[in-house]
């Protein structure tokens, strides 16, 4: 049996189980069919060229965790924001972890999209926004939806700003080997509202791991969000992340992922303006080794008009590793006055390292501003050698430059504690101590 | 202090310096002057040990010490400084991390912890108030739209951060107007001891108004034809190159 052939029979046991999925019975219904028919993407697809799932739905993975595990502190410490008061929403493998957590009710719901869907006081912000804004027809996020049972559920009320960071974290162990996680997150920021959010997918084992969430966001009017997405799992750990944005206006949406390893990693990451005068920030750095691959591919859709839209993300391949990067924008007829700006800036550190860069605008509005730029170079030799002849040696060189090359992606993170942990994973990931602030 | 030998050396095959011999002691100036193309460019370069660069026949003595096989960090460690006629922008790296970065690598070769934070601020402080640099100036990306004075007197500063045995600063004059050419040399005439050496090298005279030599040598067409005084500078500004190539 084939991964869709066993995802197929598995939503069948899944049905039938008890639980809070059945509240979204007609909504599975429905994506289960569009999975069926459409099955795993193939690189036949042009949103897929570059990126193919064949290797990754060899593993027959599972949707059902065996146990339940407990993990201590401890053990996943270093993977949690620490030196910054957080909420928390934890899950081990796809099951939440009460322990690990800290969730809230006051002033702000953090909590399970799980109880969100159960409990009557959600029902109306369950209907009014859950799969509203998330594709019905594209084929993984259709199977997320077919399997929605848990995730985040977070709600900010209007006029509320949350000072807590939230943090969203997915652990897999090696107790549930082959496992496929599904999270299904619903975030809602309410008029004039505010929070931050930091999302971490973590394999803490070296069996093969496989995740395909699905994110939904919705900023109302004059509403700002940061999202930060951590990326640094193992070789093993693949990562599919479909999140979709939906903003009203006057509101900020500001997106870093941050990419620094695992097996094979795919973001889709969407905005679409439904009002005049917004504002959408995505920016990212990638720097990965080995025969690691990330893409990622975003789209910016300015139906309306005075909208803008910054885009900048910065790569760094070395060995074998892959990226791409397509970045689509769609400028309406509508949208006169639109200000989009993107760049992707690349650096391939060896010979066999590569990226498929790829800009797609499509502009249908007379009176615009958009701009584009992408480049793919090597590190500046000169630049090595006068670092040397400063006493600088070669490998503390090659890091420093990697390092001056993507920082200034970090000037618009908010959260210092994610800062000084992106500057870590930099300096591990570049094998120097570079030793300076940001 | 440097002892060049019978020095044969070029890139891509092709060979620039033809037989350089240069003896070097500490606490002395030596001026390297030399037409457009002489090789004096190539010379630096090969002393600082750029790795494209090939010695295909005589040695670079540095403390008695053959440095053909050292790294451009490794002779940088040994005190061996190159100020760059035209200084790499690095973008992204403020001055002063990038000198942070350079003294704490010299110490860690060395041996040596990084220096305390608060020595290194202090002594930022002291060596750009001798320069005439501008505190606003330091948080700046690393060359990155300076002007050509502002290239020179970093390039010195990072020098007077790192004290060198060693300089060889490769036309430093060029680009500088009076104001910055006095402050530049200044700055290089406080760094001189009894302990260390400074080779400057120069298209013009004009330099050696500010920075006096002890030796000058006029290099033609990969070898040192001709060596002297500081009174050798003047002949050859008021007689030209031509006097030399045609002596040549």
């Amino acid at each position: 049996m084939d991964l869709k052939e066993t995802l197929l029979s598995s939503y069948l046991a899944f049905d039938a189980q008890d639980g809070p999925q059945h509240k979204l019975q007609d909504q599975r219904a429905a994506a289960i069919d569009v999975f069926e028919q459409q099955g795993f993407p193939t690189k036949k697809e042009e949103d897929w060229k570059y990126t193919s799932l064949r290797n990754l739905i060899k593993t027959n993975f599972s949707v059902f965790p065996k146990e339940e595990v407990n993990l201590k502190l401890d053990e996943v410490k270093e993977y949690i924001l620490q030196d910054v008061d957080t909420y928390k929403i934890v899950f081990v493998d796809g099951i939440y972890n009460a322990y690990l957590s800290e969730t809230t009710h006051e002033g702000v719901d953090v909590c399970l999209l799980s109880a969100a869907l159960t409990k009557p006081k959600y029902a109306d912000t369950i209907k009014k926004y859950f799969n509203q804004i998330a594709e019905k027809d594209a084929s993984l996020t259709a199977l997320n939806t077919a399997f929605t049972k848990e995730g985040a559920y977070i709600h900010v009320p209007e006029g509320k700003l949350v000072e807590k960071p939230v943090q969203i974290i997915h652990f897999t162990t090696d107790k549930n080997p082959n496992l496929l996680l599904q999270p299904r997150n619903l975030i809602v920021v309410g008029k004039n509202a505010e929070i931050q959010i930091v999302e971490r997918h973590q394999s803490l084992t070296t069996n093969e791991t496989f995740t395909n969430v699905v994110t939904e966001i919705f900023t109302e009017q004059n509403a700002q969000l940061d999202y930060y997405k951590i990326q640094n799992d193992q070789t093993t750990a693949s990562l599919i992340d479909s999140t979709y944005i939906s903003q009203r206006k006057h509101s900020h949406a500001r997106v870093h992922t941050f990419s620094f390893g695992g097996k094979l990693t795919r973001n889709n990451l969407n905005f679409y303006h439904k009002d005049p005068e917004i504002n959408s920030t995505m920016k990212g750095i990638t720097l990965i080794e080995g025969s690691q691959f990330v893409d990622h591919h975003s789209l910016v859709h300015h139906a309306q008009p005075n909208s803008e839209s910054h885009q900048d993300y910065k790569g760094i391949f070395a060995e074998k590793s892959t990226g791409v990067f397509n970045g689509k924008i769609i400028v309406e007829k509508e949208a006169q006055k639109t200000n989009a700006f993107q760049q992707n800036n690349n650096i391939l550190m060896d010979d066999k390292a590569s990226i498929n860069t790829k800009p797609q605008l499509e502009i249908f509005a007379d009176d615009v501003k958009c701009s584009h730029g992408c480049t793919i170079g090597q590190l500046d030799e000169d630049a090595l050698f006068y670092m040397q002849t400063r006493g600088i040696p070669t490998k503390e060189a090659r890091g420093l430059l990697t390092y001056a090359f993507a920082n200034n992606i970090l000037q618009s993170v908010k959260i210092d504690s994610v800062k000084k942990r992106i500057n870590k994973l930099i300096a591990e990931k570049l094998g120097v101590n570079i030793g300076f602030d940001v | 202090m440097l002892s060049i030998d019978n020095l044969h050396a070029g890139c891509e095959g092709k060979t620039i310096l033809q037989g350089i011999n240069l003896d070097v002691k500490p606490g002395e100036v030596h001026a390297i002057m030399g037409p457009n193309g002489s090789g004096k460019s190539t010379l630096s370069t090969v002393v600082a040990g750029h790795e494209d660069y090939e010695v295909s026949q005589g040695t670079i003595l540095f403390e008695g010490e053959d440095i053909a096989d050292l790294s451009a960090d490794e002779r940088a460690h040994k005190g061996i400084f190159l100020s760059f006629q035209y200084p790499v922008e690095i973008p992204g790296v403020t001055v002063t991390n990038f000198i942070k970065t350079a003294i704490n690598q010299n110490r860690k070769a060395k041996g040596l912890e990084d220096m305390p934070a608060n020595v290194m601020l202090k002594k930022i402080r002291e060596k750009a108030a001798l320069l005439e640099i501008d505190s606003r100036f330091l948080s700046r990306s690393l060359n990155e739209g300076f002007s050509g004075g502002e290239k020179k007197r970093n390039e010195i500063f990072q020098m007077a951060m790192l004290e060198p045995k060693l300089a060889i600063l490769d036309e430093t004059d060029s680009g500088l107007d009076i104001d910055a050419l006095r402050i530049v040399a200044n700055g290089v005439n406080k760094l001189k001891g009894k302990d260390n050496a400074i080779v400057v090298i120069t298209h013009y005279q004009r330099l050696l108004e500010y920075i006096v030599p002890d030796f000058v040598h006029v290099l033609h067409e990969g070898k040192i034809v001709k060596s002297g005084t500081k009174e050798l500078a003047l002949e050859l500004e008021e007689k030209g190159y031509d006097w030399i190539k045609q002596g040549a």
